[in-house]
């Protein structure tokens, strides 16, 4: 339904999207996943046509977004980062207008705005002005313009962000209700990107590092050990004596907190065996040690896995 | 085109759902109503009714030409600057609108409001005629090159707003240069005489005097939409930036 074929995009000099490829089948739920910068909106806003590429081409439902703009547009509802909607319509106008625009027709149109008023629980606000309403319910309108008019494919991105708990557990319930849709959302969350999608394409400085189920992602993180290890000594000889231990990938020096010693975080493919080394290389110096944990590796120790596999069973 | 005629829609009645428009609407008629009724004394004392196209009309014409270059900044200053200031203009280019619909539409709405403030002068001649009826031919002439110039002010001011989210700047950088001109266009004479010829045929003002005495000549009707076309152009260029700058 989506087909992302060797999409780049430069600003000017700069290239935010590095030559990506994907596809997302018919009512498939896909995530796209990466940090902050790693060009997730410029992608999604290429698939919504808002931007043009600079190479490659977006192809929605077998339309060719830079061929036919506004009938591949017509097939895709956009939820961007930042909602933002006419303050002084109420919700009612916002959707009609929306409606309209995207050709829905007269004789169709209340049905159709009323269908996703009460499919987005905006029931109770429907006549209120979108000025008016709390983040979490503007974030319901933007996500009920999106849906307005059926359009085969959805794009969000990072639908959860700036809401409050209550409000993103509301949202990933609406989510995860859009069956039989394709969509398409943006992330930096991996549990939230596991939880709502069946796919997981991830993202690291405009390109495309991994694209893998949920399941495959956990597996390659259980494959993943992350330790935390508390240690009074100079930081620098500590750091290094750690990182020179067999079968550590990378280790990092945390901030300092309240309680005495320095933290440093391990990871490594399988750090069962690392934990044993850890208490004789410290005390061995002279240190001391005074903490080791097993942590659940983040959604950053997997990039180190990703972008620095080690032995065989690496990602790409 | 049902699209179009949505934002279109939309932009009318945001028009009409702020007071701003019903202020300048007043302010525009009582200001062209004051200009009726000195115009018309001065005619009548001075003008001996020999020549009420001249001695009246004209000076009408070029009064409500001054008001609308004060109105009209207040008028556009919102097209864009507001989308742009609200974030609201991502969504609305990525709804099955073309870039020069929404354009249109909005130019579209604000020549609507111009019509009508226009409309609403319309009063006047027709208060004049049921006392003494006069050609109207070149009255209509007069109306023509009046909406002329300011769907081109119009489009200027469009374009100044697409390229700030700042309406007071967008309204301010649309008001000054009109004045200028206007200021250049009492005082043609002291300007150096080099320059003189080019100011003439590039102002907006000496395009529009045919008009006021009942001329409809094809090259200033020409300049006026040329000029009117050159701001959608570049309008649209300014909305088309996003693609290398990476916002809008």
């Amino acid at each position: 339904m989506i087909s992302v074929e060797h999409l780049t995009k430069y600003y000017g000099a700069t290239r935010a999207v590095d030559d990506v490829s994907f596809e997302i089948a018919r009512g498939e739920r896909a995530a796209l996943l990466g940090p902050n910068g790693s060009g997730k909106s410029t992608l999604l806003r290429m698939v919504t046509g808002y931007f043009s590429p600079t190479g490659g081409r977006v192809v929605i439902g077998g339309v060719d977004m830079g061929g036919a703009p506004l009938a591949a547009r017509r097939r895709v509802g956009y939820l961007p980062e930042q909602v933002s909607l006419y303050p002084e319509l109420t919700v009612r106008r916002t959707l009609a207008f929306v409606a309209e625009v995207r050709g829905v027709r007269r004789g169709t149109r209340r049905g159709a705005v009323d269908e996703v008023i009460a499919g987005c629980g905006l029931t109770e606000v429907a006549d209120r002005r979108v000025g008016t309403l709390s983040k979490g319910y503007r974030q319901r309108v933007g996500l009920a313009q999106a849906l307005v008019g059926d359009p085969d494919v959805l794009v969000l991105d990072e639908p959860t962000v700036g809401l409050d708990p209550v409000q993103t557990v509301e949202m990933r319930g609406l989510l995860c209700g859009l069956t039989g849709r394709t969509v398409l959302l943006s992330t930096h969350i991996l549990a939230e990107a596991s939880a709502l999608c069946s796919r997981i394409v991830i993202l690291d400085r405009g390109r495309l590092l991994a694209e893998d189920t949920p399941e495959g992602l956990g597996r390659r993180l259980e494959a993943l050990g992350r330790l935390v290890v508390r240690v009074e000594g100079p930081a620098g000889e500590v750091t290094s004596a750690l990182a020179a231990l067999p079968g550590v990938l990378r280790v990092e020096a945390l901030p300092p907190d309240a309680l005495p010693g320095a933290r440093f975080v391990l990871l490594g493919p399988s750090l069962g065996p690392v934990q044993r080394q850890i208490g004789p290389a410290v005390v061995g110096r002279g240190w001391t040690l005074l903490e080791v944990r097993a942590e659940t590796p983040t959604l950053e120790d997997l990039f180190v896995r990703l972008v620095r596999p080690s032995g065989h069973d690496g990602g790409r | 085109m049902r699209s179009f005629v949505a934002l279109f829609r939309k932009e009318l009645r945001s028009y009409f759902g702020s007071p701003l428009v019903y202020l300048v609407a007043a302010a525009f008629l009582a200001y062209t109503g004051y200009y009726f009724q000195t115009d018309l004394l001065y005619f009548v004392t001075f003008g001996f009714g020999v020549n009420i196209m001249e001695n009246f009309w004209q000076l009408l014409f070029i009064d409500i030409r001054l008001v609308f270059i004060l109105a009209i900044p207040l008028l556009t200053m919102r097209l864009l600057a507001e989308e742009r200031r609200l974030g609201t203009l991502e969504l609305l280019l990525t709804y099955p609108l073309r870039d020069g619909a929404i354009v249109a539409a909005k130019l579209g709405a604000c020549l609507v409001v111009i019509a009508l403030l226009l409309g609403g002068t319309l009063l006047y001649p027709v208060w004049v005629y049921r006392i003494q009826p006069f050609a109207v031919m070149p009255l209509i002439a007069g109306y023509v090159g009046l909406l002329l110039f300011a769907g081109t002010c119009a489009s200027y001011g469009l374009f100044i707003s697409a390229l700030t989210d700042s309406q007071v700047l967008a309204g301010f950088l649309t008001a000054l240069p009109l004045l200028l001109l206007w200021l250049l266009s009492w005082n043609e004479a002291a300007t150096a005489g080099a320059t003189l010829p080019l100011m003439r045929a590039l102002s907006l003002f000496n395009h529009f005097q045919p008009f006021s005495v009942g001329l409809i000549e094809a090259r200033d009707v020409f300049y006026f939409l040329f000029t009117a076309g050159c701001f959608v152009w570049g309008t649209l260029r300014v909305l088309e930036a996003r693609q290398w700058r990476g916002r809008h």
